[in-house]
């Protein structure tokens, strides 16, 4: 029975919390590595505690034993200082707009004198609530490992201020990396992701916020249906689409035309916007044979035109588009657009993968075989390379002739 | 309770058993049925807790070495490249014995091939050495 309630406490009321209680404190003036410890004190003892004796404002109890934490710290560094009590007895911040403090909290996380991997990991200790413990897990490191990441992230922004917004691209970068890496892992990143760019979408009129909420939601929608039961990739033409989403579709169909709504003339259209539209376009047909590829090929000639020199400084892009390309003006034309890319990332594995399945769409499974082994070879990935080992076997059965060159290499499993 | 390591290779080791075509080039139901025992194996030493770590390794090879002072560090793709050891992955177990670790490895060789058949691959066995002193004095 405790139990059960201590879960709920943990799961609902302590996370969402946190960013509420943390806000408050960094706005006050505490510097946010300091505050961020107390807090983490703060909702230990709220673990112990509130079971038997629920808080009447879990909110103001958690900040008031926080700063309690923070006056004790502070004792201990300067012994017997009469001043710092009264921090102790200051009311309570100002109740503010929640999404107003998530997305100062994620400036903070975000701020741009952090490496990538640490401003993912403090957004999701200091926004998203999660234990340093699940934060490890998820990115399969120690757990002493990912403290000592957070700790060293959090020196870094000591002593800085917070009174200037920052970069909004940083955060929806950030929280996009949170998405992308979260859907193999124990702790569901995915949906902390979508969870969090949610409260971004309330704090914020940006319609590339938006666009990245719609994005991940169009994307999580074919989760389902991404993996077989045997934990094989299915790809996007042979997904069963009944196991698809279709309360996430239609929410992301929503999110994703209100972010177009509010995007006015002179603005240029961001990319998440842009990226949202294809994956709704992929997800609104009954089956792969339906697909609207002329659209799709004419959002990704809005894809490629957001940057000077496409084909480096967003080859991913130009990748796609070869996609469309092929299903639009025929293969041997997309084939043509992917060799732009050869100079640049013709080492990838995506990059041959590709060119296989355009290989096949060509009707040449011998090459669409080559193609996919060579990129098997580069996967970084075991699931992605058993993938492509599977999609070169059987391009190669279609193809006939058993080419047994008898090589000296056993099976790497 | 002694940790070994089963390595496998890309390539080295003594002379194959049964040389094989890379695993592109099989059928591919010898595909699935290669990747399903692999799963099977995993699942098994977790059912008989002397799992302790699976990994794969990509290809990729590059040796690096310290290029001196004020010099940056000095890379190779090694002396012949196309025929040095290379290892593959390993499953790390924690077993009773040796012959324990010798009998799990012989297991895993038992792979499934072309044509159903087994893989006869040479599994590399090597003994972990553990960090902490043992509890006696030594002799």
């Amino acid at each position: 029975m405790i139990d059960a309630r201590v879960q709920r406490l943990d799961e609902g009321t302590l996370r969402a919390l946190v960013p509420r209680v943390l806000a408050g404190l960094v706005r006050r003036g505490e510097d946010f590595d300091v505050a961020e410890d107390a807090l983490q004190e703060a909702l230990l003892e709220a673990l112990r505690v509130w079971p038997e004796h629920p808080p009447r404002d879990p909110r103001a109890w958690l900040t008031t034993v926080a700063t309690r934490r923070l006056v004790d710290a502070r004792r201990s560094e300067v012994a017997r200082h009469r001043r710092e009590e009264t921090t102790y007895t200051e009311p309570r911040p100002a109740a503010t707009e929640d999404g107003d403090d998530t997305l100062f909290l994620l400036f903070c996380c975000c701020h741009p004198d952090l490496a990538p991997a640490s401003q993912v990991a403090l957004t999701l200790r200091a926004v998203g609530g999660l234990t340093t413990r699940e934060i490890a897990d998820a990115f399969y490191v120690p757990e002493a490992t990912m403290a000592q990441r957070i700790s060293r992230a959090k020196l870094t922004l000591r002593g800085r201020r917070f009174d200037q917004p920052g970069d909004l691209a940083v955060v929806l970068r950030v929280l996009y990396l949170v998405y992308t890496v979260g859907h193999t892992g124990r702790v569901d990143l995915a949906g902390e992701a979508i969870r969090l760019a949610r409260q971004l979408t309330l704090a914020t009129q940006e319609p590339e916020a938006r666009g990245l909420l719609a994005l991940m939601l169009l994307n999580h929608a074919r989760l389902p249906a991404r993996l077989d039961p045997a934990g094989r990739i299915v790809t996007l033409d042979r997904q069963d689409r009944g196991l698809w989403d279709t309360r996430e579709i239609a929410e992301g169909v929503r999110v994703l035309q209100s972010a177009l709504a509010i995007q006015t003339e002179e603005r240029r259209l961001g990319r998440y916007q842009v990226e949202a539209a294809i994956a709704a376009l992929h997800d609104d047909v009954a089956s792969a044979e339906e697909t609207d590829w002329p659209q799709i090929l004419a959002w990704y000639d809005d894809l490629v035109a957001l940057t000077e020199d496409p084909v480096r400084q967003d080859p991913a892009a130009v990748l796609g588009r070869a996609v469309a390309v092929g299903h639009v003006l025929g293969a041997a034309a997309g084939l043509r657009e992917t060799d732009r890319l050869r100079e640049v990332i013709g080492e990838r594995h995506r990059w041959h993968a590709v060119r296989g399945y355009l290989h096949e769409l060509d009707g040449d499974p011998s090459a669409a075989a080559m193609a996919y082994a060579e990129a098997a070879r580069r996967a970084t990935n075991v699931a992605e390379r058993d993938h492509l080992v599977r999609q070169a076997a059987r391009a190669r059965t279609g193809w006939g002739v058993q080419d047994w060159c008898c090589q000296r290499m056993p099976c790497s499993g | 309770m002694p940790k070994y390591l089963l390595l496998k290779h890309y390539r080295g080791g003594p002379e194959p058993h049964r040389p094989v075509p890379p695993m592109d080039q099989w059928a591919p139901e010898d595909v699935e049925a290669h990747m399903a025992f692999l799963r099977h194996v995993s699942e098994l030493l977790e059912k008989n807790g002397e799992y302790v770590d699976a990994q794969a390794l990509t290809p990729a090879r590059t040796w690096v070495r310290y290029g001196g002072p004020d010099a940056a560090p000095v890379t190779t793709d090694g002396p012949l490249p196309e025929t040095s050891d290379l290892v593959a992955g390993w499953y790390m177990i924690d077993v009773e014995s040796h012959e324990r670790a010798v009998e799990l490895a012989a297991y895993v060789s038992s792979e499934p091939g072309p044509g159903g058949e087994p893989l006869y691959e040479w599994i590399d066995v090597r003994e972990v050495m553990s960090d902490a002193p043992t509890g006696t004095d030594p002799a």
